[in-house]
């Protein structure tokens, strides 16, 4: 598949998602809550097209309005992460010294952790709620956005555009945000894309581990949960939420993918190298 | 090259400490009374002040902190509140099952991967190619946590061809561990496509089959050797992937290991001891894919 294609096919998946999870008041048969136990676990078909779950509640009615929480709590994540990272990647960079030799250690020793299982432990003692959810994915998710902030300042410290500015008499700040930064946008949005799919991801394990968006919330990964147990009478409450979570990661891996050749990025392998 | 992994072993131990400053921070220092959260808000006074005191809360930070790292490095990480045992002990009677688990994913994922994206990668543009393309990015897009009840519900109750779940024989293990497999199957083969690709393209490929080396002996000894240097470096990454996976894998399966235990709500000391013990074992996971790299390339085995 061309670059281009994938970057199309992509952003009209993740509009097609968006819109569903905007107008699911107005797609769906009925409310996300409204239950109806004389049709607990009803099949697919008729009034309920993607059936009933174990209260009788409409599954595509939870499915649409799940997008809201998992594209929600993602794009919460993501912001903050990218803000945090792209800060503090920016002053280390440009500043150098001891502020970078530190701030590199800190990332060091955060990035020899594995990311989604200090989440998972965060929001276990801390409680389900979604603001524990999004806390828990970007105390960790700032790292990747730092490093690639840090890597682009350094790289282009030095060069003549910015000795210009800062002859000039501009500021720090200003050779940051104005002449450095907008130059480390493509690699910071490629990584931002990858990482949305992430916290997707992140966010419905959290949940399907119970750690995550606390019920009633029909979060898609709650959703998997709760009709594990009723797999072999109701399968349509485990496939269709799953299947909704994979299209979803599937856009912005396609967009991901597509972005990164259009523009030019080269990310190093899973996000970092070992130091050696 | 002898000392190699000597002077790997002595850098582990900085990061070993800053992994267990890092749990100690996570859980100590962000907004919330960990008391609060593991009795709720209707406690008795007295019942949180004994708890707060049995924790060792109300001393002062650094000396929580010294008695943290202290405790740690005997292998004492307090009382278990759901379990009732110390939690060191009730790790201990689970860890081999999680180890169990991993490292029959990780058989599988790399014994699946790298052969599939080494023939995708001889066949580029092929039939073959499409297919491991295809089934990667699926890999790459199924949710464990999605696909794990789904082959449950195939290959456990339809078909009734392997356990629901548990521990036991080699038949547990199949569909938990093919679960936990896939997601880095699909990350591995893409990989190992990629750059035994690269690898195809550079001189000394030519040079070994203009030297008269057969076709196989090109890709599989000279390209494949290079070609495995990032499949290693990103393995040793996904490790933290497998052993966080490994939470959702043994819930869905009722695998009896430590990553259950991570999801033991509100059990401070239990998540904590599992935290730092899992820590660690990535740690010394990518310890050792750092050794192996530099032994499969010995341009890196040099100290920078």
């Amino acid at each position: 598949m061309t670059s281009r294609l994938g970057v199309v096919a992509g952003v009209a998946g993740l509009i097609v998602i968006a819109l569903a999870g905007a107008a699911a008041p107005w797609l769906a048969p009925t409310g996300p809550y409204t239950p109806d136990l004389g049709a607990r676990l009803g099949a697919p078909g008729g009034a309920h097209l993607l059936g009933q779950d174990t209260l009788g509640r409409d599954v595509l009615a939870r499915v649409l309005y799940g997008t809201r929480i998992s594209l929600g709590v993602a794009t919460a994540a993501v912001g903050l992460s990218l803000a945090a990272g792209t800060v503090l990647g920016c002053v280390a960079g440009y500043a150098g010294g001891w502020v970078d030799e530190a701030l590199t250690r800190v990332i060091d020793v955060l990035l020899a952790f594995p990311g989604l299982l200090l989440a998972i432990a965060l929001a276990a003692v801390r409680g389900p709620s979604l603001p524990n959810v999004v806390l828990a994915l970007s105390v960790l998710g700032w790292t990747g956005y730092a490093r690639l902030a840090r890597a682009a300042i350094m790289s282009l410290r030095e060069r003549e555009f910015v000795a210009a500015a800062r002859a000039l008499g501009a500021r720090p700040v200003r050779i940051v945000a104005r002449h450095l930064l907008p130059l480390a946008g493509p690699v910071l949005l490629v990584q931002a894309t990858f990482g949305m799919a992430g916290a997707m991801v992140a966010e419905g394990s959290l949940s399907f581990l119970g750690v995550g968006a606390p019920p009633p919330l029909p979060s898609w990964g709650a959703m998997i949960d709760e009709g594990r147990p009723f797999l072999l009478v109701a399968p349509h409450l485990v496939v269709f939420p799953g299947l909704a979570l994979a299209l979803a990661v599937l856009a912005l891996q396609l967009l991901g993918d597509g972005l990164r050749d259009l523009l030019d990025v080269r990310l190093d392998g899973a996000g970092r190298m070992t130091p050696s | 090259m002898g000392t190699l992994p000597g002077r790997r072993l002595v850098l582990l131990l900085p990061t070993v400490l800053g992994v267990v400053t890092l749990v100690f921070a996570f859980l100590h220092l962000l907004p919330g009374d960990p008391v609060e959260i593991m009795l709720g808000d209707w406690a008795a006074p007295a019942d949180a002040v004994a708890l707060r005191r049995d924790l060792g809360l109300d001393r002062p930070l650094a000396a929580q902190y010294v008695r943290f790292v202290g405790h740690a490095a005997r292998g004492d990480f307090g009382q278990s509140i759901a379990f009732r045992a110390p939690v060191a002990r009730v790790i201990a009677d689970r860890y081999p099952a999680t180890v169990e688990l991993a490292i029959a994913a990780l058989l599988l994922a790399v014994g699946g991967a790298v052969p599939l994206g080494v023939l995708a990668a001889v066949w580029r543009g092929r039939a073959l190619d499409r297919i491991v393309r295809l089934a990667s990015l699926a890999g790459v897009c199924l949710p464990s946590f999605w696909l794990g009840p789904v082959l449950m519900f195939a290959f456990a109750m339809r078909l009734d061809w392997l356990p629901v779940s548990g521990r036991g024989g080699l038949a547990h293990l199949v569909l938990p561990a093919a679960t936990l497999a896939l997601g880095m199957g699909g990350i591995l083969v893409r990989l190992t496509r990629a750059s035994v690709l690269a690898a195809l393209g550079e001189d000394y490929v030519r040079t070994a089959r203009a030297k008269g080396a057969p076709r196989w002996r090109a890709v599989g000894v000279h390209a494949l050797r290079n070609a495995l240097v990032p499949v290693v470096t990103v393995l040793g990454l996904q490790a933290g992937a497998l052993l966080a996976g490994a939470v959702i894998t043994e819930t869905i399966f009722a695998w009896p290991g430590i990553g259950r235990l991570v999801v033991q709500a509100r059990d401070y000391p239990l998540v904590q001891g599992c935290v730092l013990v899992i820590g660690v074992t990535y740690v010394a996971i990518n310890t050792a894919a750092d050794v192996l790299v530099r032994a499969i390339d010995p341009r890196l085995a040099e100290p920078a």
